[in-house]
């Protein structure tokens, strides 16, 4: 099973941790993944002020994909939602897709409908199963809870992902959190936005929407907050300090990536994952997976 | 508010960009305000106050406003909307009628200029490939000519304004 990588901006020069893990999760699940050099931005963060060279940059994506013939996974949410929802858009609307070939045609490009694109994650519990997942486990993560973060564009716009999972009662990442044997936590600020998409805007906005769902999770007391988006890991993770420091408070809830669990499941080591890199480091997790 | 002031255009002009057409089937229920975590936080952004306003033609008064920049665009108020409105893409439609009439916040420049710079948002050098080599990770690129043929910002202006 193959697919191309999409790495986007953030990803492979914050959160190696997650480009690490997610590699050698991959592997060990008989997934490759291939690199083009020439894959970049998606789009999104020219989205609210120029929508109309936000589609040509994702459509490029979408195009690039085409010529490797392989179906397009992404790291981050915000990316893989752009590129679902460019697909989505120019699939329904051959004016548009017009349009955007004009653009793309000096580039040597052309996009034709039918690109999968895809989170990471979607693209494994489809191609390869939860319960597939399961059976590849050698050890056993029971004892810990954590509480999944979905984030909003892993489950929002339904009608682009096409009804894969009810936004307002999502279970995908909790069955993934539980085929490891730990304990996933549900709780009321479960479907919290992050913020993240407002940081720009107004930093103090963004710090309030991610320290409620801080402080619940630090009252609950769980092993770790569980991320697949890396705008969310930089209000969760990044900006833990600075939010705890403006809410008056001091909490430390540790933040993990989704596909650094399942590689310690799969029998990584903490250093494969690298958990070494993350910043609100999950103590006890650590000390259990030490050799 | 004075009608005589309105722009009675201004919701056809937000309902012909690519998104916007939901604005015509709102009926003002606020199903997308009781929901928006950023108006629990920040009541003045009110999902309905902006439709409102855009459908009695206050074009000024809603392009002008900070106030449209605050969505988290989290798509929770086009999951509630029983009308199947989807008020992130009409605001998105907004907005871009906002930059186009130069109420962007200064971020949305800057995000273009990186784009035909790097190709990417984030910049990468040999430092952030000896990181990810340390790693075993592959090295990355940056390969902006397809970005400056796309926004149309050519190669020179960008060396002049870094000069400048």
């Amino acid at each position: 099973m193959k697919a191309l990588l999409f790495l986007g901006c953030t990803v492979p020069v914050r959160n190696l941790n997650y480009e690490l893990s997610a590699r050698k999760v991959c592997q060990a699940l008989g997934v490759e993944l291939v690199d083009d050099p020439a894959l970049a931005c998606c789009g999104y963060p020219l989205k609210g002020s120029d929508q109309g060279h936000a589609l040509v940059i994702a459509a490029r994506a979408l195009a690039q994909a085409r010529a490797h013939g392989l179906p397009l996974v992404a790291l981050c949410s915000a990316c893989a939602g752009t590129l679902a929802e460019a697909e989505h858009h120019l699939a329904h609307d051959p004016i548009a897709a017009e349009a955007v070939n004009k653009e793309l045609e000096p580039l040597g490009l052309r996009y034709e409908p039918g690109v999968k694109a895809t989170h990471l994650m979607r693209f494994l519990l489809n191609e390869v199963g939860v319960e597939a997942i399961q059976a590849k486990m050698t050890k056993s993560l029971e004892g810990f809870s954590f509480a999944p973060h979905y984030g909003c564009h892993y489950l929002k716009p339904s009608e682009v992902l096409g009804g894969l999972e009810d936004p307002e009662n999502p279970q995908s990442l909790a069955r993934l959190i539980a085929a490891t044997g730990a304990e996933a936590v549900n709780h009321p600020r479960l479907k919290d936005c992050c913020g993240g998409g407002v940081l720009g805007a107004d930093e103090e906005l963004a710090g309030s929407l991610a320290g409620a769902k801080l402080a619940e999770l630090d009252a609950l007391g769980v092993t770790a907050m569980v991320m697949v988006c890396p705008f969310c890991n930089v209000m969760f993770e990044g900006q833990q300090k600075a939010i705890a420091k403006r809410m008056d408070t001091k909490f430390k809830v540790p933040v993990v990536y989704l596909t650094q669990l399942l590689g310690l499941g799969l029998g990584l080591s903490p250093d494969e994952v690298g958990l070494k890199l993350n910043r609100v480091k999950p103590k006890e997790l650590i000390k259990a997976f030490k050799e | 508010m004075r009608l005589n002031d309105c722009d009675p255009g201004f919701k056809h002009q937000i309902a012909a960009e690519p998104g916007g057409a939901g604005i015509r089937v709102c009926f003002g229920c606020a199903a997308c305000s009781a929901r928006c975590p950023v108006g629990a936080n920040r009541p003045e952004y009110d999902p309905r106050r902006i439709i409102r306003a855009a459908l009695l033609g206050q074009r000024e008064e809603v392009l002008a406003s900070p106030l449209i920049w605050l969505c988290s665009s989290c798509y929770t108020c086009g999951e509630v909307c029983p009308q199947g409105v989807r008020f992130t893409d009409v605001l998105t439609a907004i907005k871009n009628l906002a930059a186009r009439e130069g109420h962007a916040p200064p971020s949305a420049r800057i995000t273009a200029e990186l784009l035909a710079k790097q190709g990417r948002l984030l910049e990468i050098t040999e430092f952030e490939n000896e990181k990810r080599a340390e790693l075993g990770l592959p090295p990355v690129e940056q390969r902006p000519s397809d970005f400056q043929s796309i926004l149309g910002i050519a190669p020179q202006e960008q060396d002049a304004g870094e000069g400048a």
